[in-house]
């Protein structure tokens, strides 16, 4: 049998899918074109890299401190000036010792102290993210597909929503939601703070991508491929997994690289607003806001958690751009 | 091939689009009447060619007869259900015998499955677990259909509007139903590719004895496949019979004009008939002309056609027709009685 042997342009009668578009996805995929162009894409790929870094460098933590033989809560007295407690020596008292100077009061080391920090900031940033994109994907799909009532509600608390003052909300809810957290059996200290902070940075977070992610079911149930589904009897549920969802990674993907930096920055001004983790443990947060304080003596200091949050927000945000460009149907091939 | 009993019976089929107001109270303050009360009935293995310019109704008809779009009124019996009262859920079973072929090969599939996931999806869905398991079966549909079945694996981007046409051709036929609404299945295609779907359509309906109801915008490229023809406009039917009396004996102005554009390969013929231009635009199906709907471009037209809406009634066996002063081989007669030659489909 011969096999797809039609030699055929592209169909010109009753035109229905846009010239543009239909020669962009013939050919390969979209996932290998993306794929293809974020390996040209060099922003990307150093971008990628330094989070990475980031990322190891939080992960292995204590390995790494371990064998630089720093720890970030032992006092260094021998270090510090004995009135004021400002470090001794140039650069906020880089040493070989203390690699990146250390803490003034207490002489604490800033690299350890930072890396430990690292952990405690992705991991509110990323749990943050994570039950912010599946909030926003699953409520999203779901008004997006159900339309009527249901989508009205959602569609008004979205609003509703949007429209809270964060920042407010955010400061005058802490305190008690973290009480609530106590009450319900997590131990009390950083745990229930952390857990604070996840909750109150998902909260607000979740309609913006809700709306997005909507609005994308909206566009693709019109196409025939779900009314195919619907009509071999597929249950709602099909629908919305096998057929919505993988067409919906794009946008959850390019979402999240962009939620992550918003999410680190607005930890960093909980913080500063003294939300944030109990001393003695840090955060990049807590570290820029205890820093402010000495910048005019000691702005080295300021200088190391500031670096680490500006390389990781934007890796994320370039990152995100890549992506979105990378992804975009209607770029033109690169 | 056909039996005394149709597969699909629908009487008085309405599908109405309600149009709401803007603002808050959206309230409602109309309907866009797209299917306005059509009856027919198909034969099993046979095929019905439904015939209509865009936009008179010929998609949400299909779709309406499956309850892929819920019905605004009328009867529909499916292989001896009557499935205007069935339940959604009850009606998932039944749908194994009835499926359709879509128009846009390229929004039918989804970019995001394989060929082998989307062919396989009928299996999956309905829990039918075929013999010599899911993957063999999907891959001899393929070859059936004509594609290489070791592209099984691939996506849909990767494949030409034809092919793609034929990846739901595949999924259409693979749980082998009774009956497949065909909407426009070869006008997003290329001319030189038509006929060759078009065959395989008719190949596929031999071999399984599938019914079809055959959706097209033109009544050439429903000519070679259909047993009868229905003409549709405005949301309604204007004329039905089998096809060869259609084709040549036509009664309803409206199907002359449609047949009028109609090239015909014979040059002398094709210099001698007449053209029938049809001026104007089709009314709006949310407020449709009183009396007979084609009133505003029939050249025909009295005044009993702008008070009075014709019926579809039966003037001689299978030749139906909703006009009150029907053609009777007057208008265009020589082009239109001379005995078909020259489809553009060549008999196999
Ligand atoms: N979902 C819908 N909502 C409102 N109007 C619709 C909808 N679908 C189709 N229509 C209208 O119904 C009429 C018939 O459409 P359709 O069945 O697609 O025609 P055809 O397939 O013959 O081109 C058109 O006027 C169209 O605008
Ligand atoms: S009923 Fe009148 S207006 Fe309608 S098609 Fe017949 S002649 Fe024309
Ligand atoms: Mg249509």
């Amino acid at each position: 049998m011969s096999v797809a042997t039609e030699n055929e342009g592209l169909p010109s009668l009753d035109v229905v899918v846009p010239e543009a578009t239909r020669e962009q996805i013939t050919g390969r995929t979209l996932r290998q074109i993306a794929w293809m162009r974020l390996r040209r894409d060099r922003v990307a790929k150093v971008s990628v890299a330094i989070l990475l870094v980031i990322v190891f460098l939080a992960v292995f933590a204590p390995v790494l401190c371990g064998l630089l033989k720093v720890d970030p809560y032992t006092f260094h007295s021998e270090v510090i000036s004995d009135n004021g407690g400002l470090p001794i020596g140039k650069w906020g008292g880089v040493s070989k010792a203390h690699p990146l100077g250390v803490e003034p009061g207490t002489g604490r080391d800033i690299l350890a102290r930072l890396l430990y920090g690292s952990r405690i900031s992705l991991l509110i940033a990323g749990s943050a993210a994570l039950i912010t994109v599946v909030t926003g994907v699953v409520v999203g799909i779901v008004a997006g597909n159900s339309r009527g009532w249901v989508d009205k509600v959602l569609g008004r608390f979205m609003d509703l929503t949007l429209a809270f003052p964060v920042l407010l909300v955010i400061i005058a809810m802490s305190p008690v939601l973290e009480q609530r957290v106590v009450a319900a059996g997590v131990p009390d200290g950083n745990t229930s703070r952390v857990i604070t902070l996840i909750i109150v940075l998902s909260v607000f977070g979740w309609p913006y991508l809700a709306r997005l992610i909507r609005g994308q079911v909206l566009g693709l149930r019109e196409r025939e491929f779900v009314e195919a589904a619907i009509s071999l009897g597929a249950s709602n549920r099909r629908i919305l997994f096998k057929e919505l969802l993988p067409n919906l990674w794009g946008p959850i993907l390019v979402y999240t690289t962009i939620a992550v930096p918003g999410l680190i920055g607005a930890e960093a001004t909980l913080a500063y607003l003294g939300i944030s983790v109990l001393p003695p443990t840090a955060t990049w947060g807590s570290m820029l806001e205890e820093s402010v304080g000495y910048f005019t003596v000691d702005p080295f200091y300021f200088c190391v958690p500031l670096t680490m949050l500006v390389a990781a927000v934007l890796s994320f945000n370039l990152l995100g751009d890549s992506l979105q460009d990378a992804l975009d149907p209607k770029a033109g091939r690169k | 091939m056909s039996e005394s009993t149709p597969i699909l019976r629908v009487r008085d089929l309405q599908k109405y689009f309600p149009i709401n107001s803007r603002g808050f109270s959206r309230r409602h303050i109309g309907d866009v009447k797209a299917v306005d009360g059509i009856s027919l009935e198909v034969m099993p293995g046979e095929t019905l060619g439904l015939v209509g310019e865009s936009g008179c109704g010929k998609s949400t008809a299909g779709r309406a007869m499956l309850r892929l779009l819920e019905p605004t009124g009328g009867e529909i019996e499916f292989a001896g259900h009557d499935v205007m009262r069935m339940k959604k859920r009850d009606l998932v079973p039944l749908r194994r015998e009835m499926q359709m072929i879509f128009q846009d090969p390229y929004s039918s599939l989804n970019p995001r499955q394989t060929i082998g996931s989307i062919i396989g999806a009928p299996f999956d869905i309905q829990g039918v677990k075929p013999e010599g398991g899911v993957q063999k079966t999907v891959q001899e549909l393929m070859e059936r259909v004509g594609l290489n079945p070791e592209h099984f694996n691939r996506y849909p981007s990767e494949f030409s509007g034809g092919q793609r046409q034929r990846i739901g051709i595949a999924r259409a036929i693979a749980l082998k139903p009774k009956l497949i609404v065909c909407d426009e299945p070869v006008s997003a295609l290329d001319v030189s590719i038509q006929a060759q779907v078009l065959n395989l359509l008719e190949d596929i309906q031999d071999e399984f004895g599938i019914a079809y109801v055959f959706v097209a915008h033109d009544l050439s490229v429903v000519r070679h496949i259909s047993d009868r023809v229905a003409v549709m406009y405005l949301g309604k039917i204007m004329e039905s019979a089998p096809r060869e009396l259609l084709y040549t004996a036509p009664v309803h102005p409206y199907t002359h004009a449609l047949l009028s554009a109609v090239p015909i390969a014979d040059p002398d013929r094709e210099r001698a008939r007449e053209r029938i231009i049809l001026t104007g635009d089709l009314p709006s199906p949310s407020n449709p002309p009183a009396g007979c709907v084609f009133n505003t471009r029939c050249w025909k037209a009295q005044d009993r056609c702008f008070s009075e809406a014709p019926v579809l009634r039966e003037i001689s066996a299978g030749h139906k027709v909703a006009c009150h002063f029907p053609e009777t081989g007057g208008l265009n007669a020589a082009a239109m009685t001379a005995p078909a030659t020259g489809s553009d489909f060549s008999e196999n």
